[in-house]
């Protein structure tokens, strides 16, 4: 050992090829390689291209807003007690001096109106939280009309539904932890649609509740679910969705240049470091100065929850709406089965639709390869109008969607549009069943005409407005032919051909029969791509034809 | 026009550009424009400004919003239009918080926009999917290794590994049984089966907390009552109040529709549950023309004068009704518990 010292140690070293690093940030990222490698990981990434659409924000939105209730949420933390511990309340809220709550209720007022900033603080995550539930509706919307759900992204659209459901569920616990008047309601009416559930219904109201309701524990066990068993799973998903966002590559729209096989746009560093950087502190400097403006959930004027009392417009936030709407449209069917067995199919039925619209959305993706037997990768959009079938089926939803969302709030439409509320109930009765059908029909052939459109257009260019009056005496509008970008854009999506059935016998002439499972896709197919459910692309020959001079009008 | 098309591009532009069997071709990326900031100075030094500006605008939010939050009361109201009388604190905090945000996202983004590159740049995808090599070899290694740990060939250990990796979880969720007791009759019962002839319940009434006489109870008017002895001090109020909760009613013995309601009745005074049958949440609208009571939740409506029957909404069974009278004294009393369990349905519940 004493040896070494004396040799030179340099020449001991292995020898690096690395240039000396420049300034102190360089060496820096060095040190952090040599424990991290982090050099590997962001030559792929620094100057990863994105392509620029306005539609690809709402993803921004949602993950920036899941950001802002973290924050604004653990600041709550701090200050709210989840206790239905029986407290006087003696706060600066004259109104309610006096009277009875629980220590949850009284927490709230305390936040609201002695904590410096608390009270904005509550509107923030009670606003981000709206918001957040909207961009991710919205965000789902865009991924699905324009079909970016395909492979191979079906499993972040899996993932994507996921933190919906589970924000949404997250939403419910969160307006229900200041238990207030409202929220108690909310409450309630967990717990009836519980007990509707067979034979296990009131042994897990129990279980849940701690006894009957309303009990003890029912706060302090959603705030432990709202703050920390349902955030952990989400922060997961969001994660594993953000990686396979990145792993994936964005989608793109069709146009000069871009292909399936590329992405055109511009790089992470530092264009849309800045942007989406940038974009971050414009949604939440929205949200607060929303929040400044705009009370949500005034705990207040609703008063401390005592289950003999409610207060009219009882109603959730508007994303449960749905499920709302669902169970006061119901009609109120009670059967009596096995002897002395009671089915509440007044509440179960609502509730079973409930997720299966929900499920009916996490699927879609899988059922549409199924159908149309496309298993190829996409990563160009499709325009809504090019897939007639597709935006028909997500404006149904949607339309279902918006229809409930009446049905749950008609007792405001009845207050405020002066209408009979049994009409308005009997109206979404049957707008239920009627609507999507009506709106998905209506849908489909506006597809279908404003490709018819696009087809006039490529071939006969777009009106100029100017009318040109020929030597024999007829008028004419001047059409002006459109740049090749455009008439690429415009006929760059594809015409899948339906499927059809395998001829009855083979090869060897041994009939083959069809299965009913190959029959239904078949004709699904047919329903998807079959005649009248798309209008063919303009060919080379017409646009050849037309272009050549005769013909031309 | 023909240069439009596919061959006719392709032979003008080289053999590079693809025509993917198009009708038309793809003329492939447009050629840069630069934006004014990109050839004139004297803008790009203006839109420098401006950010800066933004950024130092962002700086003097900050700076409002901590002497905001040092100097306004918590309960300082002022009056904004058209807002109306807001809390003065919470309005410059969140103003403020919200212009030094909003000015530090918008200064970035106008950064982006105007100085830096706009250039559009391709990037190659890579499929997804592995090259055959790679899976082949993969596909390899699992079965080598599936095959020295014997997990096909050993029946039993597979067998018995599956068995017990199933029922493991089943501890997890005998564990949730100590969550709450067992159901068993509770929900069937309320507090007012502590009556019994011989020693009637008082109906309170729930705003004066004073026992009531029949004519106490005026016609057309809703009365809400509870169990004499059940104070709001009460530890478990909450969860009693959520069962016994009272409406009571005088209708007309007249208009009274169904004979056994009439008889569970006194003098025309009924004590109905104030808990839907619905989900649950308690009833506070009557109509005293009609006799209807509706809840405001999801407005299932009972026609009180025929023994509560659901008129409309999504309830599935009449209200519960208590059996009433009065006692030596004259007051109202209840002598036993409802006809039948109050609040929402469940499966056990007889019908």
């Amino acid at each position: 050992m004493s040896s070494a010292s004396g040799t030179n140690n340099s020449a001991s070293k292995p020898t690096s090829t690395r240039a000396k690093p420049a300034n102190k940030a360089e060496a820096t990222a060095d040190w952090v390689d040599g424990r991290l490698g982090i050099y590997s990981l962001a030559k792929a990434n620094l100057r990863k291209i994105f392509p620029d659409h306005w539609s690809f924000m709402l993803g921004e939105i949602c993950l920036y807003s899941f950001i802002i209730i973290i924050l604004t949420g653990v600041y709550l933390t701090l200050f709210f007690k989840p206790s239905m511990a029986e407290v006087v309340y003696h706060g600066s809220y004259l109104p309610l001096n006096g009277i009875k709550m629980s220590e949850a209720y009284a927490s709230t007022m305390n936040i609201s109106f002695e904590i410096r900033g608390g009270l904005l603080i509550r509107q923030i995550h009670h606003w981000a939280a709206l918001v957040f539930v909207a961009a991710m509706l919205v965000h789902m919307m865009r991924v699905f009309f324009t079909g970016a759900f395909r492979k191979p992204r079906e499993i972040n659209w899996v993932f994507g539904f996921l933190l919906l459901v589970l924000g949404m569920f997250d939403g419910f616990f969160g307006y229900s932890l200041p238990d207030d008047l409202l929220s108690g309601t909310g409450i309630r009416f967990m717990e009836g649609a519980i007990l509707a559930v067979p034979i296990v219904g009131t042994y897990i109201q129990m279980f849940l509740f701690g006894g009957e309701f309303p009990g003890t524990d029912i706060v302090p066990r959603f705030f432990t679910i709202h703050v920390l068993l349902i955030p952990g799973i989400m922060l997961g998903l969001l994660v594993a969705h953000l990686i396979l966002v990145f792993y994936h590559k964005h989608t793109q729209w069709a146009g000069p240049g871009k292909t399936e096989k590329n992405v055109v746009g511009m790089p992470l560093m530092p264009v849309y470091m800045a942007k989406a950087g940038g974009f971050f502190f414009l949604v939440f400097g929205i949200i607060a100065a929303m929040s400044a403006i705009a009370t949500i959930n005034p705990i207040w004027a609703y008063g401390p929850y005592r289950p003999d009392q409610v207060s009219t417009d009882a109603q959730p936030d508007w994303y449960m709406g749905f499920s709302e709407g669902l169970i006061r449209i119901m009609p109120g069917w009670e059967i009596s089965v096995w002897g002395g067995h009671t089915l509440n199919l007044g509440v179960m039925v609502p509730l079973a639709i409930f997720p299966a619209v929900l499920a009916a959305i996490a699927v879609y993706p899988f059922i549409e390869s199924w159908v149309t037997g496309d298993k190829r990768e996409h990563h160009i959009l499709d325009r809504p109008r090019n897939a007639p079938v597709r935006t028909a089926l997500g404006a149904a939803w949607i339309s279902l969607y918006l229809i409930l969302l009446v049905g749950g709030g008609n007792d405001l439409f009845a207050t405020h549009l002066h209408l009979s509320i049994n009409t308005i109930t009997y109206t979404v009765r049957v707008g239920f069943f009627v609507v999507p059908v009506l709106t998905f029909i209506v849908t489909k052939r506006w597809c279908l005409g404003l490709q018819r459109r696009d087809k006039e257009k490529v071939l006969h260019g777009r009106e100029s407005g100017i009318i040109k009056r020929l030597p024999h005496g007829e008028f004419v509008e001047v059409h002006t032919p459109l740049a090749q970008k455009d008439l690429h854009t415009l006929t760059a999506h594809e015409q899948p051909q339906p499927l059809e059935l395998p001829a009855e016998t083979d090869e060897n002439g041994v009939a083959r029969k069809a299965g009913v499972v190959t029959k239904a896709r078949v004709k699904l197919s047919e329903g998807f791509y079959g005649e009248g459910n798309q209008i063919a692309k303009p060919t080379t020959e017409e646009y050849q034809e037309i272009t050549s001079g005769h013909g031309h009008h | 026009m023909s240069e439009n098309l596919p061959e006719a591009h392709a032979a003008s532009h080289g053999t590079d550009v693809a025509t993917h069997g198009e009708p038309f071709a793809d003329p492939g990326l447009p050629a840069h424009e630069p934006r004014r900031t990109d050839i004139d100075e004297r803008a790009a030094k203006r839109a420098e400004r401006q950010v800066s500006l933004l950024f130092v605008v962002s700086m003097l939010a900050t700076v409002g919003f901590i002497a905001s939050y040092a100097s306004i009361d918590a309960d300082k109201l002022v009056y904004i239009f058209p807002l109306g009388h807001v809390s003065a604190l919470n309005f410059a905090l969140g103003m403020t918080l919200g212009v030094a945000l909003f000015c530090i996202g918008a200064g970035a983004v106008h950064w982006a926009r105007t100085l830096m590159s706009d250039h559009e740049l391709p990037a190659e995808r890579h499929a997804i999917e592995a090259d055959d090599d790679v899976r082949n070899d993969v596909i390899e290694q699992f079965r080598t290794g599936a095959a020295e740990s014997g997990f096909g060939r050993r029946k039993m250990i597979r067998n018995t590994l599956i068995g017990s990796m199933a029922l493991v979880p089943l501890s997890g969720v005998v564990l949730l049984r100590d969550l709450g007791p067992l159901p068993e009759q509770k929900l069937a019962h309320t507090n007012w089966d502590e009556a019994t002839p011989a020693k009637p319940i008082k109906l309170v009434n729930m705003n004066t907390d004073q026992p009531m006489k029949p004519e106490d109870v005026v016609q057309g008017s809703l009365t809400f009552a509870k169990p004499e002895g059940l104070e709001e001090s009460a530890e478990d109020f909450q969860q009693r109040i959520a069962k016994d909760a009272l409406m009571i009613v005088r209708i007309a013995p007249a208009d009274l529709k169904d004979a056994k309601s009439a008889e569970l009745g006194f003098e025309g005074i009924l004590a109905y549950s104030k808990i839907c049958t619905h989900v649950g949440c308690p009833i506070s609208l009557y109509e005293q023309q009609t006799h209807h009571a509706l809840c405001p939740c999801h407005q299932s409506t009972f026609d009180l004068a025929d023994g509560a029957r659901v008129i409309f909404g999504p309830a599935g069974h009449p209200l519960p009704q208590l059996k009433i009278t009065t006692d030596e004294q004259g007051y109202l009393v209840a002598t036993g518990d409802f006809d039948e369990p109050v609040g929402p349905s469940y499966w056990e519940r007889p019908r």
